[in-house]
């Protein structure tokens, strides 16, 4: 069986959609709150995919994502050094996207040795909608398909270009250090997009900006999901847990259907087992 | 030593938050400004090398990738500002803090992060917010500055501000207190008990001091003033609901008739006396109907219904309007804080929240606002951010709700807080056993709230933001998101005998309550402090937030520990339950209140009331020719009431949880407005779903406020059926705002309502499972004039879907599909959307329809057969709104004959069957080929095929008489519906 490691903060609010979506994908979800997991930081070996999830973990008090970050980094450096360097798929979703980058492990670009160690590694942040407001709408995602992402790379030789699912946050601006962009689109690294809602049907990604709202929020180029130089560690704002039954879509009534954002946790659990 | 620390933007990237102050400077009608630049203080206290002040920045404050930070130490806080002067000047600057003790989470995470950083030299610390106005526009006076202050940066009850830098607001350093006073009672007369009632905001009416004065000559001794302040809480109209036990007058003339099963008991339904208003209407209902699936009604913290046999669901409506006056983000904040914790207090985790709001109106000149009063676009704006931090923080969809905009709300908002749990039947435990240990989990205790429970009871004046400023708190919802982690594992491995919130009264309400069978006992020193220095009746009475009390037995109690230790949740233990009858509190083990569980919670004298209603002298009102019908339909659209609530509910975290499979938003945009959330938790097994609706409508209270209770009922019921919910399923909740009960026509027309609500629940087979009522919304000016909100009665609906993949959403669907109505429409514009935009008072409300229930019986059936693509309910403006809001949401064309529309003879003219309001309508989009079994199925009914969906973009209707009586192009109608939409 593939476990995931779903890890709890207080105030992470998507964990058990996570884990509803890993069961779905075949995989053993496990929800372990932080201070468990502190007690044992090892018993991170014993899974073989991780999900740091959604929600607002410490209440957002200084910044989105910014202390579950900080805990990444005093409290699970090593153990997640290792996972990571294994090869092992780590899957951060809207909170825990935010948590990945401001803990470097995203994208996890070479850092020049002149650097101060620690803050080199931050590359990029993901800050306040540039509407200033919390936002919840459904998107729809362009997916790369050059990214050596473990979690999408898959999916696009199956065809698939897009993805749906909401969004809901109000910091989830996108904003690279310089040159960092130039860099992770010359690595692919920039593994998803905000994509114009209309041209679904023909499966074409749209060309151009997408805009507010199908960018609801501001982000640099449109960016929605990126990954680390490896490819097993994916970022991304939106919730693809929150579709992974063609009911959750919202025209669903309408006769829609799409590819559900749980495809995501299927390559991931699916690339996991080959590990 | 003091040391700032300024975090500033520095991106090329624009500050969205600084483009955000700005524009509401701009709305608030002040003087122009160009931009602004918004920055983060945050002060420490404590001996911090330089280096560690640097490191804490590094590590905490600044992100690196679009803010830089500089900072400023000093032997205090002048030596600091006087540095910070010189560096920066006072020029075109406002800074905004807190106020001492007052929540501030980002202060409290400081304080602890800092720990991590090998920083433990840090005493305290505060916040704050630097506001520079750069930018071309002209010099700004300090007036201005005071101005801008004061609308928009700050609010004087929990904030404070200074032009230039600020001193930051510490608690300050106390001591723990003792102090108990003795309240000299028995020996003073009535004058001086009603002024006792007052200078202690007791907000107790003579003769119940007088009783108090009683009890106390009969032991032979004067109360502590915690005994005092226990009784005020105890028999406050806020946890008492006095006005609804009272023996009431009632004197009734004229309006609607009431409609009664042929076999009611005419006794019970004499007009003359009422022995108790909840007793002889809301759960005389209930009890009449006696369905099985009602699992718990009106005994506890909120209503329970079975759901599928193994789960159950739980539903409670709270209001929070006093405080949201005051402090819109802190008000409606803990407005949703509370109600959660309702839902937490029946062992149930929240799935939903719902949200109804009423303001006044937005474009309200500031001239014409009374005095003390916030604007209502700064509350709206307030409100909305203070629900959105507290439900989407908390990991609970918003899913339902509603906004009304009307002048009588101006001085008086409105927030009505819901929210809906779930748990497996059987894991509510309600009684505490003698022996039991009381234990406090959660928020710890500060003087935040009290007197909020008595305060409640007040009119709003125009002074009281200065009175009562410590009654209104900020919330923090990550501790209550842990509290509500720690229960819900409690509660699976069944460590206690019985829960409840920590709401109006604090612990005095909790475990007074709790302990009312038994007896309790608590000793308050061992109760966790925000800061020292409480005395003992503050410990007792504070409304601190996030805090719960639980019965739980001493074996259970380790493991109940280790569980709270786990998610990071304080536990103490602050007394027993002991089986003696007696509320008993301590303080370091000297006795600071013993009394009698049955007075505190019984001895209230049962007040007797008077209430009048008569119907208004109004003019008929139904003669109105507005002229062109396409114009007044887009006017309709665009009023705030009807037009989108997109910006809002947006706001709004609706998908957490994923079940949400009806969004409140639906259609080819998603923007056309769902009359109903359709909820299909993942616990469950199987398709089973929940439909959360609501209705409301004061317009027609201020008629006949009988006529509204049927009307907001039949919403309600009609909401739920046109998403798919079963008819024969749907549980209601009342909550009644009203103005000051001790009023005989506020009165009179609150037991006309409630009259409705009995009447009505019995004819659609509704039960009451909860409700509550938040009186004396009434604002008293200067001079003593009282102004009392409209009749606000909001019903709550909780429908079961049998199969959520057979709900049914409100867009037009396919081109060429038939469209019917069903319902039948009446001379019926009075308290309307098209009356009040004409301003037209009078007319025809909507009339009962006694057999409702029995017609959306066949249309659930017809529904449940897939045999109906859309369906929207006709509420405000009629067939003509609705008809353009299935256009918009589903981006398609209409045409639609009026010759057919089943009516009353009364109703003769277009303008009459395009925007009466009659109740039980509805829209209903049919394939032609499902077109006879859906007549089938509704046969015997008022239904009619109106039209067909059609693919030319425009909404037509033709009249009575033939011709062409609206056409609208969909885009114009879309524009009029979305871009209209008021944002606060």
């Amino acid at each position: 069986m593939t476990r995931a490691l779903i890890l709890h903060a207080a105030g992470t609010n998507r964990d058990r959609e996570a884990a509803w979506a890993v069961e779905k994908a075949g995989g053993e979800p496990v929800i372990l709150h932080i201070s468990e997991l502190h007690e044992r930081p090892a018993s991170l070996h014993g899974f073989q995919m991780l999900v740091l999830p959604g929600g607002f973990s410490y209440g957002d008090a200084l910044g989105a994502g910014r202390l579950l970050a900080s805990d990444l980094r005093w409290l699970f450096e090593e153990e997640m050094a290792r996972f990571v360097d294994a090869g092992k798929p780590v899957l951060g979703i809207c909170n825990g996207f935010q948590a990945l980058l401001k803990s470097g492990w995203l994208p996890g670009l070479p850092v020049h040795p002149s650097g101060h160690q620690l803050d080199a590694r931050i590359q990029a942040t993901l800050t306040r909608n540039a509407s200033n407001r919390f936002e919840c709408r459904w998107v729809w995602m362009a997916l790369n398909p050059d990214s050596p992402c473990v979690f999408t790379r898959g999916l696009a030789r199956r065809g698939v270009s897009r993805i749906g699912c909401p969004v809901a946050h109000g910091e989830g601006r996108f904003i690279p250090g310089g040159g960092v962009l130039e860099r992770l689109q010359a690595n692919d690294q920039v593994v998803l997009t905000y994509d114009r809602d209309g041209a679904v049907a023909d499966g074409v990604p749209s060309r151009g900006p997408a805009g507010y709202p199908a960018n609801p929020n501001g982000s640099v180029a449109d960016v929605a999901g990126i990954c680390n130089g490896q490819g097993n560690v994916l970022g991304l704002m939106p919730h693809p847990e929150d579709h992974i039954v063609p009911w959750q879509h919202p025209r669903w009534t309408r006769g829609e259907r799409e590819e559900l954002g749980l495809s995501i946790f299927s390559e991931g659990i699916e690339y996991a087992r080959g590990l | 030593m003091l040391h700032c620390i300024e975090v500033f933007w520095r991106a090329p990237e624009p500050d969205g938050r600084a483009l955000d102050v700005t524009t509401q400077i701009k709305q608030s009608g002040t003087v122009r400004v160009d931009s602004v630049e918004v920055s983060n203080l945050t002060f420490i206290r404590g001996d911090l090398s330089r280096a560690q002040v640097e490191r804490l920045a590094d590590a905490l404050l600044v992100d690196p990738i679009v803010e830089s930070s500089r900072w400023w130490s000093g032997p205090g806080p002048s030596a600091v500002q006087a540095q910070r002067l010189t560096e920066q000047g006072s020029d075109r600057c406002v800074e905004v803090g807190y106020r001492a003790g007052v929540t501030d989470p980002v202060a409290t995470h400081v304080l602890r992060r800092a720990r991590n950083l090998d920083i433990n030299s840090i005493e305290a610390v505060a916040t704050g917010t630097r506001y520079v106005f750069t930018g071309r526009q002209r010099d700004l006076s300090s007036d201005d500055l005071h101005e801008i202050a004061q609308r928009v940066l700050c609010n004087d009850v929990i904030q404070t501000y200074s032009l230039g830098p600020m001193e930051p607001a510490f608690v300050p350093r106390a001591d723990p207190s003792d102090q108990v006073q003795i309240v000299a009672i028995r020996e003073v007369d009535d004058e001086g008990l009603a002024r006792m009632s007052v200078d202690r905001v007791l907000y107790l009416s003579l003769e119940e001091m007088k009783v108090i004065q009683e009890e106390f000559r009969r032991i032979g001794r004067d109360p502590t003033d915690v005994e005092l302040e226990t009784l005020a809480q105890t028999w406050s109209e806020h946890c008492q609901h006095k006005t609804f036990k009272a023996e009431i007058d009632f004197s009734c003339e004229g309006g609607v008739s009431r409609i009664l099963p042929a076999d009611y008991d005419p006794a019970a339904a004499d007009e003359g006396r009422i022995d108790g208003l909840l007793r002889t209407t809301i759960r005389a209902a209930t009890e009449r109907l006696d369905r099985e699936w009602v699992r718990s009604a009106f005994v506890d913290n909120a209503g329970i219904v079975d759901f599928d046999g193994t789960f159950e669901v739980s539903f409670k409506v709270e209001t929070h309007n006093h405080p949201t006056a005051l402090e819109p983000f802190g008000g409606a904040n803990t407005g949703v804080g509370g109600v959660i914790r309702d839902i937490l207090g029946v062992s149930a985790r929240p799935i939903a929240n719902t949200d109804v709001l009423c303001f006044g109106e937005l474009d309200i000149d500031r001239q014409d606002l009374p005095e003390g009063v916030l604007h209502p676009r700064r509350i709206a704006r307030g409100v909305v951010a203070g629900i959105e931090d507290y439900g989407n923080k908390m990991g609970i969809p918003t899913v339902s709700g509603a906004i009304i905009y009307d002048r009588g709300y101006t001085a008086n908002p409105l927030v009505y807080c819901g929210c809906v749990g779930l748990a497996r039947q059987g894991q509510h435990p309600r009684h505490p056993r003698p022996g039991d240990l009381c234990v406090a989990i959660g928020g710890r205790t500060g003087r935040d709230g009290l007197h909020g429970a008595t305060f409640s009871s007040a009119e709003l004046t125009h002074e009281t933001g200065q009175t009562v400023g410590s009654v209104v708190q900020i919330g923090d919802p990550i501790t209550e998101k842990k509290v509500m982690e720690a229960i819900v594992v409690a509660r699976d491995a069944g460590l206690y005998h019985a829960i409840t919130d920590c709401g109006a009264g604090g612990f005095s309400s909790a475990a007074g309550e709790m302990g009312r069978d038994i007896g309790v006992e608590v000793e308050l020193s061992t109760v966790p402090l925000k800061y020292p220095g409480l005395r003992p009746w503050e410990i007792w009475l504070s409304e601190a937030q996030e805090r719960m009390v639980l019965a739980v037995p001493g074996e259970n109690l380790s493991r109940l520990e280790e569980i709270c230790d786990r998610f990071e949740v304080e536990v103490s233990v602050i007394g027993r339950f002991t089986g003696d009858g007696r509320l008993r509190v301590r303080y370091q083990g000297r006795t600071v209140a013993d009394m009698d569980m049955e007075f505190v919670h019984d001895g209230w004298p049962r007040p007797k009331m008077r209430a009048d209603w008569k119907a208004p002298l109004l003019p008929d009102g139904d003669v109105l020719v507005p002229g062109d019908l396409s114009t007044v339909l887009l006017h309709l659209l665009g009023d705030p009431d009807v037009a989108s609530k997109e910006s809002v509910i947006r706001r709004y975290d609706h998908e957490v949880q994923g079940a949400t499979f009806v969004k409140p938003l639906v259609g080819a945009q998603a923007d056309g407005p769902s009359d109903a959330a359709v909820l299909c938790p993942w616990e469950i097994e199987g398709w089973r779903g929940l439909a959360i609706g609501c209705g409301i409508n004061p317009y027609y209270g201020q008629i006949d406020p009988y006529a509204m209770a049927w009307a907001v009922v039949d919403e309600a019921v009609r909401n739920v059926v046109a998403v798919g919910g079963d008819p024969d399923r749907i549980a209601l909740l009342d909550n009644f705002c009203w103005g000051n009960p001790s009023l005989p026509d506020r009165l009179g027309s609150l037991v006309r309502a409630a009259q409705g609500c009995h009447d009505a629940a019995l004819a659609y087979g509704t039960p009451f499972i909860s409700g509550k009522d938040s009186l004396n919304n009434e604002y008293v000016d200067r001079h003593g004039e009282k102004r009392a909100i409209p009749p606000s009665l909001l019903i709550s609906s909780l429908g079961v879907v049998p199969d959520v993949r057979k709900a049914v959403t409100m867009d037009l669907k396919r081109p060429g599909d038939w469209v019917y109505v069903v319902g039948q429409t009446g001379a019926e514009l009075g308290g309307g959307l098209l009356h009040r935009l004409h301003g037209v008072a009078g007319g025809s409300v909507p009339m009962p329809v006694p057999h409702a229930i029995e017609m959306m019986r066949s249309l659930h059936r017809a529904m449940l057969s897939g045999l109906v693509r859309a369906c929207h309910d006709l509420s405000e403006g009629g067939l003509a709104l609705a008809a353009a809001e299935t256009a918009i949401g589903g981006r398609f064309g209409l045409a639609l004959d009026l010759t057919d529309l089943p009516r009353t003879p009364g109703v003769e003219t277009d303008v009459m069957a395009l925007f009466s309001e009659s109740n039980s309508r509805f829209l209903a989009e049919v394939a032609p080929e499902a077109a006879a079994a859906f007549e089938k199925a509704l046969v015997g009914w008022p239904v009619a095929r109106l039209g067909a969906v059609t693919d030319d973009g425009v909404l037509r209707f033709r009249g009575i008489g033939g011709g062409v009586v609206v056409e609208c192009q969909l885009d114009e109608l879309a524009w009029r519906f979305l871009g209209t939409g008021q944002e606060p």
